[in-house]
């Protein structure tokens, strides 16, 4: 019998009533009287000189408040990176100046270079249209490989050339991993491409800047992921606002994927000219702005080697990845393809030794960050795809190779720097098998074949690091932020709850799952208690949600503060009850005296604490309101085996997806519905990556796919129904250093799921006689009947 | 958007009065224009709009075996309307866009719009229909001239589009994964004196007639006549990030092939 409240209960979503009904508070919601509105001139050229900006015929035009430029910014911080990458010879990145608006130079297609207020947005826009610009259009520098070529043009002319950072990992390895591949009876070498792309939340991103001239304090709304994130970088690294005067506010927001993390020049120029204007200024982001200014995600060029002993077993890995970092460091770039994705090149395999080189590139493009899974995807798709082809050369079973080299001994140190803490991939992978139906598999491909479709099966292991993070070790590894997160459990004198977190939902479903365990640790229903987020005026400093961190690392400080509550709440028991405190038990919320029928409910208990007329007042504060602050001891671990089945049709190229099944182990599951929704989406980011979405440019720069006309978004029609769209996450392993046992389930199917499909096309292709060993992502249609033509 | 104004006439007449005014511009179903009008790519002082009149919407078939189309008839209504009779024609209209789009788009605005990826214009060449204007009636083969390019003058409305109902037909779209425009879409059409094939979406040039295809059909309506064709030529075919020149031309072979076995 599912429980039906508490931990592990599918408690209904209490958010998708207002979301559904209308009433969400978006920030786009918000309007502030008498604020004007700021119109964004973005640039069509990805490289050019600024020679001059007139604006003289705009400054006169109806409604126009103010016209900023990269002058006006001079003297104002640039954005700032929150991580610093050590490269393979001990010396930092490159860190070139990341300005608000450009100054003197525009580098990629969209960059800011005049940003006009006025009355109305239309007004801004009809002023915008009346800037002359004055720009010397130079040769545009899009290809990674070619961008490190002695000679290439350079996107920051105060750098010696355009790469960042030539990063080894582990460098003390390289010596050894060299000398297995010499060794080795077979070796299996891929190249590839994880392609560049969008998120496209459904909420483009939105800012409005506010300015109180009362107290001196600046407020911004905006679409964060992270609200104190942005008010520290933004606060401290460009405008130079101390945080108690300073207000950032994330209310509803409607999908982040990652790209809702970074600080963004059009957050701090909205908080900057709200200052210097003393009236309120708002953006609203279109669509057509969203492609060409939200960070976008992946875009890796990787070689992977896999070698192999005898008996086949992997004996090391060696990668060498192209990185594009975009034009300037997004908050996150350089962690993402570094220790966000070598980190997890060992995969969930013993392979002794494993070398990452990633060259991390500048281009004429719009800058890369974390993309939902972020690193961890890009690891998964090259070590899965490799296993892959290594099978088909080797010619032995797929998954009896990956079970041959499973990791099943816990803890287990990689020789990537981190420690698994538990897992059972076997267990994954045999609920895997009995959910796909593997023997009936030749039957299935007969039926496509009678139909002159070609069939193809996929199968692909994948674990994550997330539960994010050790705050000491991702400081050693460069982070310039902490990665902790906090929780204050208000409880009231009736008994009901806040409780104030620096998690942030953004569709997660924070409001229903985290009062599941509250209501289960104090035994009282799931409706006294509501969860207070996004505003950094009413929670405590806290570092935001992304990296499948909130239950796990959010969920964690939760229970540790409500802990705080039920050890001071048994005290005020015990001396209404006249008992000795270890005396004192607290169950379905009732504090009774352990072998008595003496109790006494928990709404006395509260109110005994806000009005404490009888109340220990000598030995304890009145009041029922604790805080904490988590930092996990490690990473945690969810892995899993996922496989699909694909439909080819040999005529046009085109893939349909037949069947996927996913067998995750995230430990112990708060709500099962959540977390199946949770990997529904992601799957079906995953599948987009590997059948539509492509984010292109051309050899100038220009932004190919900059609308949904041509960048393709998954849809409901290319899921399978959903009785061949099989979640399951029976397998538990709970995690051994968290309260809860958790690991997190927001990243994992978009990341074990694109090579399910790659491998899935590729066997399709084989059984139809074709020669295809692999197939860049996005597998379209005419990329597949491109590569049947050989 | 820029400002301007909007006029909705009730009649043709009033209509092409309208569109005399300077920088006047007709707006159909707004499928098209509206979303050109947003990213302010275009600047028109005046639209008229073209659906408030009554004698430019319907469906009914001709005494001559035509469906006639009024040019204000949105999609959703042909799908509707042609089932009985047309039902290529009623599963093309069917199949265009989503459901909003097939309540607002009309014939008259995609034709006149002439999107070289758009399903209309395959039917239209396709049946060797007569597009009638307020000023004269234009054959299809003299209609579409190349992208977005067509017969039509400045101020000409298209009041009404005839097709002639085939024998047999049907309309086989290959989707663009993102916009779900015609990557390549072929409609093919049997009548008494001979098979007509028009493509959408794969040529430089706008849709055009597969005469190869077409003489093979009129001979032999089979798909095994279309696989002794050789493949029309890539050279000229759109080449772009969904699709090679060749893939396109690969596809409308296969297509054929497939609107040929499905034609009813």
């Amino acid at each position: 019998m599912p429980k039906d409240h508490g931990i592990g209960a599918s408690t209904k979503r209490r958010e998708d009533l207002r979301f559904l009904t209308g009433v969400g508070n978006y920030t786009d919601d918000i309007n502030i009287h008498g604020q004007a509105y700021v119109y964004f001139l973005r640039s069509d050229v990805a490289h050019a000189t600024i020679n001059g900006i007139d604006t003289s015929a705009a400054e006169t035009m109806p409604g126009v408040v103010r016209i900023f430029t990269g002058k006006d910014f001079e003297g104002v911080g640039g954005l700032p990176c929150g991580w610093q990458v050590t490269d393979k010879h001990g010396q930092p990145m490159k860190e070139p100046a990341h300005p608000v608006i450009a100054q003197g130079k525009i580098r990629h297609v969209g960059e800011i270079v005049a940003a006009v207020v006025a009355d109305s947005l239309d007004m801004a826009r009809d002023a915008a249209e009346a800037i002359v610009l004055d720009l010397a259009e130079l040769p545009a520098v899009v290809d990674m490989k070619a961008a490190v070529q002695p000679g290439a043009t350079k996107v920051h002319d105060d750098l010696d050339d355009n790469l960042c950072y030539d990063w080894g990992f582990v460098e003390e390895n390289k010596a050894a991993t060299d000398k297995a591949f010499e060794e080795a009876a077979h070796v299996t070498t891929l190249e590839l491409i994880n392609n560049r792309l969008v998120a496209n939340p459904m909420e483009p991103r939105v800012a409005v800047g506010d300015y109180s001239k009362a107290n001196d304090e600046s407020t911004l709304y905006t679409t964060s992921q992270n609200p104190h994130v942005i008010r520290l970088l933004m606060g401290a690294f460009v405008l130079g606002i101390p945080e108690h005067k300073l207000r950032v506010v994330a209310p509803d927001v409607g999908g982040g994927f990652g790209t809702k993390i970074f600080h963004y020049a059009e957050e701090a120029f909205c908080t900057f000219a709200a200052r210097q204007l003393r009236r309120a200024v708002k953006w609203t982001s279109s669509r057509s702005e969203a492609f060409m200014s939200d960070a976008h995600g992946r875009d890796h060029v990787t070689k992977i080697e896999l070698a192999l002993d005898a008996d086949n077993n992997f004996t090391a890995v060696r990668t060498e990845t192209y990185a594009n970092m975009g034009a300037y460091l997004s908050t996150f770039a350089p962690s993402v393809p570094t220790w966000l994705h070598g980190t997890l090149m060992a995969g969930n395999y013993k392979t002794p030794l494993v070398y990452v080189n990633v060259k991390a590139v500048f281009t004429n493009t719009v800058p890369v960050d974390a993309y939902r899974g972020a690193g961890r995807p890009e690891a998964t798709f090259q070590l899965e795809r490799v296993i892959d082809k290594a099978a088909r050369e080797l010619g032995v079973d797929p998954i009896k190779l990956r079970r041959q080299n499973f990791i099943t001994t816990f803890p287990y140190a990689t020789p990537v720097a981190v420690e698994y803490d538990t897992g059972d991939y076997h267990a994954t992978m045999d609920k895997m098998e009995e959910l796909m139906d593997l023997p009936g598999f030749e039957a299935r491909r007969k039926a496509s074949e009678a139909k002159g479709k070609l069939r193809g099966l996929g199968i692909n292991c994948f674990i994550e690091a997330c539960g994010i993070a050790p705050s000491n070790l991702v400081g050693q590894l460069g982070a310039r932020a902490g990665l902790y997160e906090s929780a204050t459990v208000r409880v009231n004198a009736t008994g009901s709850i806040s409780v104030m977190t620096g998690s942030h939902s953004h569709g997660q479903g924070h409001e229903t799952a985290f009062p599941q365990v509250i209501a289960e640790m104090l035994g009282i229903p799931e409706d006294m208690i509501d969860i207070v987020h996004g505003d950094t005026a009413n929670t405590p400093m806290g570092m935001g949600t992304y990296g499948s961190r909130s239950i796990a690392v959010g969920g964690s400080a939760m229970v540790r503060a409500t802990e705080k509550i039920i050890n001071k709440a048994k005290k005020i028991a015990s001396h209404l009850l006249e008992a000795s405190e270890g005396d004192i038990e607290l169950k379905d919320g009732q504090f009774t005296v352990a072998g008595t029928d003496k109790s006494i409910a928990w709404g006395d208990v509260t109110l005994a604490a806000y009005v404490p007329h009888n109340y220990p007042l000598e030995d304890l504060e009145p009041g029922l309101e604790e805080t904490a602050f988590y930092d996990p001891s490690n990473f945690t671990y969810p892995a899993g085996a996922y496989a699909c089945e694909v439909e080819l049709d040999p005529e046009t190229g085109h893939v349909s997806i037949e069947k996927f099944v996913s067998a995750d182990d995230f430990g112990n599951v708060i709500n099962p519905m959540i977390v199946e929704g949770q990997v529904h989406g992601g799957i079906a980011q995953g599948i987009g990556q590997a059948l539509l979405e492509n984010c292109s440019y051309d050899e100038n720069g220009q932004l190919l796919s900059a609308s949904y006309m041509d960048y393709a978004m998954p849809r409901a029609d290319i899921i399978p129904n959903l009785d061949s769209y099989i979640v399951d996450h029976s397998c538990q392993t709970p995690c051994t250093h968290n309260p809860l046992g958790v690991k997190g389930c927001g990243e994992a199917g978009a990341i074990g799921s694109p090579p399910t499909v790659i491998n899935a096309i590729v066997d399709a292709l084989q059984s139809g006689g074709h020669k295809v060993d692999h197939i860049d992502m996005p597998a379209t249609p005419g990329r597949v009947w491109a590569a049947m033509q050989g | 958007m820029y400002n301007f104004d909007l006029v909705r006439p009730t009649s043709i007449d009033e209509a092409v009065a309208a569109l005399g005014e300077e920088e006047a511009q007709p707006l159909g179903g707004g499928q098209t224009l509206i979303p050109t009008l947003k990213q302010r790519l275009a600047m028109p002082s005046k639209l008229v709009s073209l659906t408030a009149i009554a004698e430019m919407k319907g469906v009914c078939k001709t005494d001559d075996n035509a469906l006639a189309i009024g040019g204000g008839t949105n999609h959703a209504t042909v799908a509707q309307e042609a089932a009985a009779d047309f039902p290529g024609l009623a599963h093309l209209a069917a199949n265009i866009g989503d459901p909003a789009v097939r309540s607002r788009g009309t014939i008259g605005g995609s034709l006149a719009n002439n999107d070289p990826s758009a399903c209309y214009p395959a039917a239209a060449l396709g049946t060797g229909a007569t597009i009638k204007t307020n000023k004269r009636e234009i054959a299809a083969d003299d209609y579409f001239q190349g992208m977005f390019a067509t017969a039509l003058e400045e101020g000409e409305i298209i009041t009404e589009v005839r097709l002639p109902i085939p024998e047999a037909s049907n309309y086989q779209k290959f989707e663009q994964p993102a916009s779900r425009f015609a990557l390549v879409g072929v409609f093919v059409a049997k009548y008494a004196d001979g098979v007509r094939v028009a493509v959408t979406g794969a040529s430089n040039d706008g849709v055009f007639r597969w005469s190869e295809a077409e003489a093979a059909l009129s001979s032999d309506f089979s798909a095994g006549a279309v696989d002794g064709l050789s493949t029309p030529d890539g050279s000229g075919m759109i080449s772009d990030l969904h699709g090679s020149g060749d893939y396109r031309a690969h596809l409308v072979k296969v297509l054929t092939k497939r609107a040929v076995a499905a034609a009813s």
